[in-house]
């Protein structure tokens, strides 16, 4: 029987030829991953199973990242309790403060997520590496709890929308715009129980960070999970990175999709999503005519926090400044891209332009600290979600773009185009 | 103890987790405390006002976002019994079972339920009765593995069994 990627890729972790949408499976996991916010909740459903040790301790990964650096004596107790389990149970793969950066920017490029996993993580965005073609999703803290215990996650395996992409993206359309623009396709509830799996001509030449924006994304439809299948982009991406082997899937010519969607890529340009919802977006021309006014840019996050995203965001920002008043926060993803940020020169454009530079941090993208809003302000964001209260007070507004658009708003002091920049 | 009867608490569509408990909040996991701020960005002082046993009506994709178990967490903590709607967000449908908070599917009594009512349910049977209204409403049955945790006493008691036999 022809199998989409996705389902080969459950069988295969179920230890069965082939699988069919619907049918419950018991899947292998291969890494097991949460943060400060899920893993506190996670380790106590753990240590009420009574199990000494977790399945693997190379393949449980913590990663304090929301709260961290701890913003108060709260989220530092949470990070403590993340700590003492890394230690007791020996976590080869704990991230200290200096080694942090956001899990989902982290762990590809550190290569401890690969093409052919199963991943699991307790944070929605985990389904990021789908971007390498795995599949990976998010789950709660207990059904996390299990997976760390037994390595073992139960699924229902989906049926898969298949998204095509054709054309050559405009100048300033990125990844991040082409999954805005499906989104509002779909709308956040219209993928809900489905794989996504993204493909095209479009694709086929969308680099790695591009395609983890989109992969990012497909939780805001809805998806169980994003999925790219995995090409030369990919291997060049993984090749030097992989700390093990790692297995490549693809769909099969006459795979069965529950449904397909055709996009032209060409005739997309940057995308606005309006609050309070993802699938809001517009072009960034309405959202220019529309003259918002905007407090708060911020470049960086699980989406948009990768070294091509500061370089895009840079070539805007070079030798101009943020408008009067405006607060521009850059929040480089790793400890890795901080460094590259700086090899390039991209921070002290930063630093001219009179941008505050974060260290890696969840932060601000789900109003945790380090950039929260005030009632009635409103930001330009790179990150995904612009829900209500998001980023701050319930009534703060977030609009979702991409690095260029929020560079070229934060010089503005309004969403702008590039083009009104350069 | 299979019936729950309480007054509706009305929401609409795509009530997402940041909605139900804001992250601002997520410096905790504790149930108490996550309740004082439970509905808190959708509904101002809902935790004030809800009382125990009582029931919550949303529209569709319930518990959109974040994967965060402290969104049914909150929600069992600040007295709610049960979540009626058409649709849930998926890691918010496997964190309801996963945390004990019931949660049943149905469009016509989503639609038809009114802020305010007197609902009666029998969870084991998915009989939802509008006493306010009279109408009387059938869940979506639940799936037949999540029956088996549940008869098994949740995911965890499922693995604690299975890891010592």
């Amino acid at each position: 029987m022809a199998q989409t990627i996705t389902e080969k890729i459950l069988a295969f972790h179920a230890g069965l030829d082939e699988v069919e949408p619907g049918q419950l499976i018991e899947a292998k996991v291969d890494i097991a991953l949460a943060n400060d916010v899920t893993a506190p909740i996670a380790i106590a459903e753990f240590e009420k199973l009574g199990v000494e040790k977790v399945f693997d301790d190379e393949r449980v990964l913590l990663i304090p990242d929301h709260f961290t650096p701890n913003k108060d004596i709260k989220s530092a107790e949470q990070s403590k309790i993340l700590r003492d389990f890394a230690k007791q149970q020996g976590l080869k793969n704990y991230f200290e403060i200096g080694r942090v950066g956001i899990e989902h920017v982290l762990l590809p490029e550190q290569g401890l997520v690969l093409p052919g996993d199963l991943i699991v993580g307790a944070d929605s965005h985990t389904c990021t590496y789908g971007a390498l073609g795995a599949f990976a999703t998010g789950v709660g803290s207990t059904d996390l709890a299990a997976a760390m215990a037994t390595g073992k996650v139960w699924f229902k395996v989906p049926e898969t929308i298949k998204v095509v992409y054709h054309g050559k993206p405009a100048p300033w359309v990125e990844g991040k715009d082409l999954i805005l623009h499906t989104i509002g396709i779909l709308k956040v509830d219209g993928a809900l129980y489905q794989a996504l799996e993204m493909m095209g001509e479009t694709i086929d030449t969308l680099p790695m960070y591009g395609r983890m924006s989109m992969a990012n994304m497909a939780i805001e439809a809805g998806a169980k999970n994003g999925i790219i299948a995995p090409d030369e982009i990919t291997l060049d991406y993984v090749r030097s990175r992989a700390q093990r082997d790692y297995t490549l899937f693809a769909s099969d010519p006459d795979a069965v999709y529950c449904k397909t969607i055709e996009i032209d890529a060409s005739a997309i340009r940057p995308q606005v999503a309006y609050p309070p919802l993802p699938d809001k977006s517009r072009s960034v021309d309405q959202a220019a005519a529309d003259k918002i006014e905007i407090d708060q840019v911020v470049i960086g996050s699980c989406t948009n926090g990768r070294i091509e995203d500061f370089r895009l965001a840079a070539s805007l920002l070079k030798g101009r400044k943020a408008a009067p008043y405006m607060r521009l926060l850059i929040i480089p993803g790793t400890q890795d891209v901080y460094r590259q940020m700086i090899k390039e020169g991209l921070t002290e454009i930063f630093i001219d332009a009179e941008a505050l530079i974060s260290p890696p941090t969840c932060g601000p993208c789900l109003g945790g600290h380090m950039g929260i809003l005030a009632a009635g302000e409103r930001a330009v964001a790179t990150t995904n979600r612009n829900f209500v209260g998001r980023m701050g007070h319930p009534e703060s507004e977030v609009y979702l773009s991409n690095p260029a658009v929020a560079a070229a708003s934060a010089i503005l002091g309004r969403i702008a185009t590039p083009e009104e920049v350069v | 103890m299979n019936t729950i009867q309480g007054k509706v608490w009305k929401f609409g569509d795509d009530i997402d987790t940041d909605a139900i408990i804001p992250a601002r909040y997520l410096n905790t996991s504790d149930p108490s405390e996550l309740a004082k701020h439970c509905m808190e960005d959708a509904d101002t002082g809902f935790a004030g006002k809800v009382k125990a046993g009582d029931i919550m009506v949303a529209g569709k994709n319930f518990g959109c976002g974040s994967s965060r178990e402290h969104a049914p967490i909150a929600i069992k903590a600040a007295g709610v019994a049960c979540v009626i709607a058409p649709t849930f967000a998926r890691i918010f449908y496997r964190n309801a079972f996963n945390t004990g908070l019931l949660i049943l599917e149905s469009a016509e009594a989503a639609a038809a339920i009114e802020a305010g009512h007197e609902v009666a349910i029998n969870s084991t049977t998915g009989t939802i009765d509008d006493l306010t209204s009279g109408q009387q409403f059938k869940a979506q049955p639940i799936p037949d593995f999540m029956q088996k945790l549940i008869d098994d006493g949740g995911l965890m008691e499922h693995w604690r069994k299975r890891l010592a036999s």
